[in-house]
């Protein structure tokens, strides 16, 4: 994290190691979806999205090096999101 | 003269905007997972119909063009503008090649019968139906943020060929870029859910 005016500047290298670490994931998606687990391939594929996800906000969206602000406004968006969701969920299952 | 320009402030209402962003494909998310409760042998029969190869495919071309696109914010913040001029074309090359997949995909999906409407869908199951009208309309709503962010950024382009984004100036090619990663952001999960999982 840099002064108000030089912001962090995100090298090359590590923008790369990044998209390598979301290929791999995105391969590792592939292939333990396209073996029989039942019902936790639904849950595998879906948490290596949200560590994707993670990634791509955290570094291609410099995230990690944002103010306190934005952290927590993202925070307050993912809540409700989860909120949204959860809620939903309650309703069609225990209808 | 200098202008006075609110940094903070331009990039604390981009999020905002990607915040709404994030719940409108939520919802199409929501429906997607409330339906396949009801129907999952038919979910299961339609995603079995969508090409999961060509779906791996799209999803290492936006990583890439997301790639291309953080990386031009660097090249823009050293000041290497030639460079990041080049990496926003490379990220529009990627998104011309999403969309041709895609247009392969459609294309494909309506010649044999299969769209919102058709005698196809009409006369089979009810949640066949279902599965491929949400189909169109996640992917057919992501593709059209697709279009306007390949617009957005060859805008910016321009603007960094002609200097008037540079190291010091720089916040609409981060606004730029911000919208695109949230485009590969709503792929990510589009992918698996509609391709992989059933």
């Amino acid at each position: 994290m840099t002064s108000d005016t030089g912001h962090h500047i995100i090298s090359y290298g590590k923008l790369t190691a990044i998209w390598l670490i979301l290929l791999t994931l995105t391969v590792l998606t592939v292939l333990i979806t396209r073996v029989e687990l039942g019902g936790y391939k639904v849950l595998g594929a879906l948490t290596i999205a949200c560590l994707k996800s993670g990634l791509v906000i955290a570094f291609f969206m410099h995230m990690k090096y944002e103010g306190r602000l934005l952290r927590l406004l993202l925070f307050v968006a993912l809540v409700t999101l989860a909120i949204f969701i959860g809620f939903t969920f309650f309703d069609v299952l225990y209808r | 003269m200098s202008q006075h320009k609110d940094y903070s402030g331009a990039k604390l209402c981009m999020w905002l905007f990607l915040f709404t962003e994030l719940l409108l494909f939520s919802g199409l998310f929501l429906l997607y997972s409330v339906y396949l409760r009801r129907y999952p042998h038919e979910f299961a029969t339609g995603g079995k119909q969508l090409n999961w190869m060509l779906g791996a495919a799209n999803t290492g071309i936006l990583l890439t063009s997301s790639l291309f696109a953080a990386m031009a914010v660097t090249a823009v913040q050293r000041d290497e503008l030639r460079r990041a001029v080049y990496l926003l074309c490379g990220t529009i090359a990627c998104a011309a090649g999403f969309m041709g997949i895609k247009y392969i995909e459609w294309s494909t999906k309506i010649g044999h019968g299969i769209y919102p409407g058709s005698e196809h869908l009409k006369t089979g199951p009810q949640g066949e139906s279902v599965f491929f009208s949400l189909y169109y309309l996640s992917t057919g709503i992501h593709g059209l943020h697709v279009l306007i962010g390949a617009a957005l950024l060859g805008w910016i382009a321009v603007k960094v060929r002609s200097g008037k984004v540079h190291a010091t100036d720089y916040v609409l090619l981060e606004n730029g870029a911000l919208y695109w990663h949230l485009v590969d952001l709503i792929w990510i999960f589009i992918f698996p859910l509609y391709y992989l999982i059933l």
